[in-house]
């Protein structure tokens, strides 16, 4: 009963931070700070969904899988980020810097 | 040929997870697969036999993993929380930084949990030379000589 | 809650499948591939859940891995106008 409550608030967790993401997708500026939104969806919305999923699967061979799947989007999405991340600077497409106008927490400055 | 060996057995347990039947017959086909794999494998020279992965603090490791997690998680909230709130409080940055590491798979922990860390993107990664994308200036300023970066390097005293 | 996660997932689907139609750039649709990518994943697993077919997390597995080598694969290609990696064709061109 307790187990199943909390996988409820895992996967509730993990289902609002993968909209999050898919939110951020569309409101982001440019192509590298959308990047910084999909990987909310990629490791913590994931994350937080498999191990719902785990709660309610139980000690079987179910969880071993989905811990495998875990491993899978921990260890591969970095290397696909870092390769679209490395091309797309090496395509000469140009990153937004600075501060956004509206901004006012950070005091805007030039590296 | 030791490490051969251990990638073989790697992947016959792959295949036993997969699954999760012990029949002799697709026991036997799986340990078939695993030989055919390495045999492949070693014909595209697709995995450097010197490579230097195992040799790693092990123990260290074990612990900078949950702590990764974690910081994953504080990460993940703010970066939610700036794309959430109305005026979209962010100021992207690319820094470029020398990284304490020696090794290739020192480096490699390192850049990939600076890509992991939602708010950070490892743009490029070399010996003596990382460039990162930061969604705030704040973030950017916070990667060199990061409790991070110092944790990577521990990793590596074997 | 099972059901309410898969929405969520498909929802954030139909927000990266905007982003893909937006673009501007090559590279926004292959992040937006590469996010579609990993919720179909999840949504697969869900799906085992949700009809109680274990075989689905299977699908899931071999989804996540294809989806990793898709990406680096559509980008090569980008890159190089080709897959097949060829080194000494290569050191001819330049």
């Amino acid at each position: 009963m307790l187990i199943d409550i909390l996988s409820g608030i895992f996967l509730a967790g993990g289902a609002f931070f993968c909209l999050v993401g898919g939110i951020g997708l569309i409101r982001m500026p440019d192509f590298y700070t959308r990047m910084h939104a999909a990987s909310v969806t990629e490791t913590l919305g994931a994350g937080l969904m498999l191990v719902g999923m785990m709660l309610h699967a139980g000690l079987t061979l179910v969880t071993a899988k989905l811990i495998l799947i875990g491993l899978l989007i921990f260890l591969a999405s970095p290397a696909s980020s870092h390769a679209l991340a490395k091309s797309a600077l090496m395509s000469g497409l140009k990153p937004l810097l600075g501060a956004t106008p509206s901004d006012d927490e950070v005091p805007p400055s030039k590296p | 040929m030791i490490r051969s060996l251990v990638s073989a057995v790697a992947l016959f347990s792959f295949w036993l997870l997969l699954s999760g039947m012990f029949v002799p017959f697709l026991l036997a086909a799986g340990f078939g697969c695993a030989i055919a794999i390495k045999l492949f494998s070693k014909r595209l020279s697709a995995i450097a036999e010197e490579s230097d992965v195992l040799e790693l603090n092990w123990g260290k490791f074990i612990v900078y993993c949950p702590w990764l997690v974690e910081e994953i998680i504080v990460a993940a909230w703010d970066v939610s929380k700036r794309i959430l709130s109305p005026r979209l409080p962010i100021s992207p940055a690319l820094v470029e930084f020398v990284p304490s590491q020696k090794t290739d798979v020192g480096l490699v922990i390192h850049a990939n949990s600076i890509t992991l860390t939602p708010g950070t993107i490892s743009v490029e990664a070399e010996h003596g030379r990382f460039l990162v994308h930061a969604l705030t200036e704040g973030g950017a300023k916070s990667l060199a000589g990061s409790e991070m970066d110092r944790r990577c390097a521990e990793l590596e005293e074997v | 809650m099972l059901s309410a996660a898969a929405l969520a997932l498909l929802l954030t689907v139909a927000l990266a499948l905007a982003r893909a139609a937006l673009g501007p750039s090559v590279f926004d649709r292959l992040q937006a591939a590469s996010t579609i990518g990993t919720c179909a994943m999840l949504l697969l697993a869900l799906l085992g859940f949700l009809d109680e077919r274990p075989e689905f997390l299977d699908l899931a597995l071999t989804y996540g891995l294809l989806n990793v080598i898709g990406v680096i694969a559509v980008l090569k290609f980008f890159h190089l106008g080709r897959i097949a990696n060829k080194s000494h064709e290569n050191a001819e061109d330049a």
